[in-house]
């Protein structure tokens, strides 16, 4: 088996990454403005709805129906896209998806390819795939086209170019946007009007355009995307040929479940009520919009994933990036130290199972040092939409990056994560986790007696409360 | 690997067999039935949905007004005039009487479309729509009555839609059970913007940079 391009090639371990990452006081500055306005923005989006709550347990639910009845819901929308008059596609790895992919574009004619915002395609490298076999793919969403014009790596699920502010745009735009004016001010308005004149031509002679889905529905055959541009409506509607590129994990089961996903997501990635465009579309419609459908439904790692009980929450991710945006880590160190696609506290549980079972030592490296990017403080958990329990799976892929380690960090990782796979087993270590507050001074557990000393010795341990929260709880309440 | 010839598309029948395969072994636990709990809010007082239909929208940064059914006609026709617009388009099956002012129209129909580079340089389109929804200022189009294909709503820079009152639904699930899947469907919330600056939301980048709402009744 090839390499799969879900991590990128060379990256160094995540705390190696994280250590020039965080020297680079632009990017912290940059991540800490952007993803300080978004928190703010998604609270109060979020407390508009009364029945938050309740939608993220129903989200749950339905994607884990989808999961647990994958082979048969794949099945009914292969039979539902093909008899609304497209083509279903299945591809077991990236380099699969990819060759699809190029022998379509070239059936079609065409050497240029216009493109809508997809993790699915940059998760499989399908830009550099098509270069290789001649094709040219043009970004076309506005951090994409940011990313692409600059030679950069993205940084974030929802803005991969999160890490670069007004100024640097402007920069990246007057260097490589052809036709881009030379007195181009960095206001995000006039920005937005040189891309929308740059990317016009290419929407209007396109002949293929490519795109993923954020869900499709199994009995109808309807895929969806979800944008705020309308460059998607244009990818989605003027060229005569569409290919869709779609992990195998993005149904739901019918058309009314979708009434809750159309309320999580845009309220969790860009904290709006709802983001300006949605496009829904089944097979082929005469007389509007292509006249070709193509659906590839992509493995690369999901049914891996799918195989691990604990592990395979990770694909009810719906990739709104809310957990990016919390989290601690991410804000301090950036995307591109997470060296994937994939980057914040889902990266760090998502990556390291989609690229399981490398035989490259780095890759194997960097996805091993993945599950430890986290201080496991529950933000992300607490604002996933479809509540993935990221610290749990964290401290689950740890426990496994270690099973064969014999270093004292992997002994209490491994030793972590089969005390808080148990509930009475955590209350037990709770009891004893009060014996560490009385070698804590000011609240910190500054080191540890060995063997946790080699842990202690790149951080603090917050002290355990007097109580813990199960005890005063059964005080209190009990 | 073995590929297939077929309907003109490459398919590979072994890919399909070995994932479906790996899922069927990833699932040897084979989770039990899934309940999905459905106690969310399927409808919401959210008192005059007209009115928070108006706020939401206008929350947009669109152009929006209420306006009484005997009036749209002469409410359109002070809509072109204001933005000075000279080429309208519109679907063939838009009410005739809506089609006033002093511009051309330009009518778009199934033997009869317009091309990509005509609708391109049209300053505007006008419709109506098939759902409106209050709580997010949502306007829905799925290609119906007076709505036309979807490519009509997104060359032209200036999209007037009119919404009849009865279109408008308090909610989200009402919306989605008004509309049908099949159809190709349009979910419009204000004008094209971006939030990929900074993650702050700026108006105009490829669709219609102007967007105006005439509410009816």
């Amino acid at each position: 088996m090839g390499r799969n391009p879900v991590t990128w090639l060379g990256s160094p371990t995540f705390p190696n990454a994280a250590r020039d990452a965080l020297a680079d006081t632009q990017l912290r500055g940059n991540l800490a403005h952007a993803t300080g306005t978004i928190r703010t923005k998604r609270a109060a989006a979020v407390a508009e709805l009364p029945d938050w709550q309740r939608l993220r347990h129903a989200g749950e639910a339905i994607k884990d129906d989808i999961l647990s009845n994958l082979d048969v819901y794949l099945e009914q929308l292969e039979a539902s896209v093909t008899a609304r008059g497209g083509v279903v596609h299945w591809a077991r790895d990236a380099a699969e998806a990819n060759e699809i992919v190029l022998g379509l574009v070239r059936d079609a004619g065409a050497d240029e390819v216009v493109k809508v915002k997809s993790m699915a395609t940059a998760e499989i490298g399908l830009n550099e795939a098509l270069e290789a076999g001649g094709v040219s793919a043009i970004e076309t969403d506005l951090a994409e086209l940011i990313v692409q014009l600059g030679d950069d790596r993205p940084s974030h699920i929802l803005v991969p170019a999160i890490h670069r502010n007004r100024s640097e745009i402007r920069d990246i735009f007057r260097r490589a946007m052809p036709g881009a004016p030379a007195d181009l001010s960095d206001r995000p308005r006039e920005l937005a009007e040189a891309a929308r004149k740059h990317l016009r031509r290419k929407f209007l002679s396109a002949k293929v355009a490519i795109s993923g889905a954020n869900f499709a529905v199994a009995d109808t055959g309807s895929v969806v995307v979800v944008e705020s541009e309308g460059n998607g409506r244009m990818c989605l509607t003027l060229p005569e040929t569409l290919i869709t590129v779609m992990g195998i994990e993005k149904l739901v089961p019918t058309w009314s479940d979708l009434e809750v996903f159309l309320q999580l997501l845009p309220r969790s990635s860009t904290a709006e009520r709802m983001n300006p465009y949605t496009s829904v579309w089944t097979g082929v419609t005469p007389g509007d919009g292509p006249k070709a459908f193509h659906l590839v439904l992509l493995d690369n790692g999901r049914t891996k994933t799918l195989a691990d009980k604990v592990g395979r929450q990770a694909l009810r991710c719906i990739r709104c990036s809310a957990c990016l945006n919390v989290c601690p880590v991410y804000e301090r160190t950036g995307g591109q130290a997470y060296g994937s696609v994939y980057p914040g506290p889902i990266g760090a549980i998502l990556t390291p199972q989609l690229g399981a079972g490398t035989d490259d030592p780095e890759t194997a490296a960097l996805l091993k040092s993945l599950p430890f990017a986290s201080s496991l403080c529950g933000a992300c958990y607490e604002v996933c939409p479809v509540r993935i329990d990221i610290p749990s799976v964290l401290v689950h892929l740890r426990g496994k990056a270690n099973e064969n380690a014999h270093t004292p960090e992997a002994v209490a990782m491994a030793a972590a994560s089969w005390v808080m796979e148990s509930p009475t087993r955590f209350h037990l270590a709770q009891k004893a986790a009060t014996v560490l507050r009385l070698i804590a001074r000011r609240g910190r557990v500054k080191r540890l007696p060995w063997p946790g000393s080699k842990w202690t010795d790149s951080r603090d341990l917050p002290a355990p409360p007097k109580e813990s929260f199960a005890a005063w709880w059964r005080r209190t309440r009990g | 690997m073995a590929r297939e010839r077929s309907s003109g598309a490459t398919h590979s029948t072994t890919a399909r067999t070995e994932m479906l395969g790996r899922i069927r072994k990833a699932l040897a636990d084979r989770p039990g039935p899934v309940t999905v709990p459905r106690d969310y809010d399927h409808t919401r007082d959210l008192g005059d949905v007209l009115t928070l239909f108006e706020k939401q929208v206008a929350d947009y940064r669109a152009v929006v007004r209420r306006v009484r059914e005997p009036e749209l006609a002469a409410e359109i026709e002070s809509s072109l005039t204001a933005r000075g617009v000279r080429v309208m388009v519109a679907p063939a099956d838009l009410p005739s009487w809506w089609r006033v002012g002093e511009v051309v129209w330009s009518l778009d129909a199934p033997m009869s479309p317009l091309s990509n580079a005509a609708l391109d340089r049209a300053d505007g389109v006008l419709t109506g729509c098939a759902v409106g929804i209050a709580q997010t200022g949502t306007i829905v189009l799925d290609a119906g009555q007076a709505q036309g294909r979807r490519v009509l709503t997104l060359l032209p820079d200036y999209h007037l839609c009119v919404v009849r009152a009865d279109q408008v639904v308090a909610t989200v699930p009402e919306a989605l059970a008004r509309l049908e899947s099949t159809r190709p469907l349009t979910f419009i919330s204000g004008p094209s913007a971006t939030s990929d600056i900074e993650l702050d939301r700026v108006e105009g980048v490829h669709g219609p940079r102007n967007l105006e709402v005439l509410i009816v009744g």
